[in-house]
């Protein structure tokens, strides 16, 4: 491919590079598939060209029209750059807690932003999203936690791209948030050999659950559901956010320059490793470190980072 | 075993008002238990009418959500921490 005519090519088929040398075992290997590579800067591209790809087939989403999604800014700066490429406007509920960067990122692309309580987190985003939604029937909801274009973006995507790249690997492990990429990912893989295993990862819950009312008010994302994501998972774990910043310093060593979700799933790998006796576990890279600067991630001292990084929505 | 539980401010008005309790058994459905006998209110809120964990709730051993362990019946060690959380919309990664 000398050249590409459109920004879209560029999306997916992401490099895997070896980070052993973080490993905690000398028997089992580490890979990481770099997402920061995609035109936004994220993994969320697949996502968002696959979900506006398949609503402009079916039907839902028509010429001009304005877009509304939750989110904490992935999916949202993915969404912007596929929406002024092609024609549509596009409004993005965010946590009024998430970096400057990603706000910036969206108005690169001309977003309109509507601001959600930063306590709720993603949470809250979602529920202003439907209350929003069902206030603007007039407007497409394509609906990352609940559109099986999500899961099917890795399912036809980086699924492939990995058993492509490393048909060895035992385990993968990544970042649940929608669950779209574990789903997607987990499931290919698991078709091809069903004793790969499937590690999810999460940031602790912290304030974001404090503001519920009642254990009703709690949310499991449909398309986990859908996917019998209780089956898919073989262990889910939470990470802390030093832990995750300490791991995000760790894989800069490497030329690796990524955001503090990668810390996250590097310190899954890292457990991982040490709870098996060899393997060769692949981990997603959501993204790069561009976006957390301003979080001084790499240039501050890391309590300050810690303390930083926990009031922010970095997932 | 005795192990702390860390309960999310839902939970806290059936327990005291406490936000940490400690509670005995030797798995993950004992110790619910020995927290239900001191809080009555507790149980139905964490567990449902089949006896399995009720979908919204999320109980960790230290870091590791049960439902991917042995569930209820996941062993306990002394000085564990088991923490149940609302499952709630995460990030997006």
């Amino acid at each position: 491919m000398a050249y590409c005519s459109n920004i879209f090519d560029l999306v997916g088929n992401t490099p895997l590079v070896e980070v052993s040398e973080l490993s905690p075992n000398s028997r089992v290997r580490i890979l990481m598939k770099l997402e920061g590579q995609n035109p936004s800067g994220s993994v969320k591209d697949r996502v968002a060209l696959s979900m506006v790809e398949q609503a402009e087939k079916d039907g839902t989403l028509q010429p001009g029209q304005t877009l509304l999604e939750p989110s904490s800014g992935n999916t949202g700066i993915g969404l912007a750059l596929v929406a002024k490429v092609k024609g549509y406007k596009l409004k993005v509920v965010m946590p009024e807690n998430v970096s400057p960067e990603r706000r910036q990122l969206l108005e690169v692309w001309g977003a309109e932003i509507i601001g959600s309580p930063a306590g709720e987190g993603s949470n809250g985003a979602v529920r202003m999203a439907e209350h929003i939604a069902s206030e603007h029937p007039e407007w497409a909801f394509l609906y990352q936690y609940a559109n099986p274009a999500n899961p099917r973006a890795h399912y036809d995507g980086t699924g492939p791209e990995i058993w492509r790249d490393c048909p060895e690997v035992t385990h993968f492990v990544a970042g649940l948030g929608t669950s779209g990429t574990l789903m997607g990912v987990g499931r290919f893989l698991k078709e091809r050999n069903p004793a790969i295993q499937v590690w999810a990862v999460e940031p602790p819950a912290g304030e974001m659950v404090d503001g519920l009312r009642s254990l009703d008010d709690g949310y499991i994302p449909p398309i986990f559901l859908e996917n019998d994501g209780p089956s898919m998972l073989d262990r889910k774990t939470v990470i802390g956010t030093r832990e995750s910043v300490e791991w995000t310093k760790r894989i800069s060593s490497l030329g690796i320059f990524a955001g503090i979700s990668t810390g996250t799933a590097m310190a899954g790998a890292a457990r991982c490793a040490e709870a098996i006796d060899s393997g060769v576990i692949v981990i997603v890279s959501a993204d790069g470190g561009w976006k957390y600067l301003s979080a001084g991630v790499w240039t501050d001292d890391i309590d300050v980072v810690v303390e930083r990084a926990s009031r922010m929505t970095y997932f | 075993m005795s192990v702390e539980v860390r309960l999310p401010t839902v939970l806290r008005s059936h327990a005291g008002g406490n936000s940490i309790v400690i509670a005995l058994g030797s798995t993950v459905g004992e110790v619910l238990e020995d927290l239900s006998r001191n809080y009555p209110d507790m149980k139905g809120r964490l567990l449902g009418e089949d006896g399995s964990l009720h979908r919204f709730v999320n109980v960790y051993v230290n870091d590791d959500d049960v439902r991917y362990l042995n569930q209820l019946d996941t062993r306990v060690a002394d000085g564990d921490t088991i923490s149940i959380l609302p499952a709630v919309a995460g990030g997006e990664s």
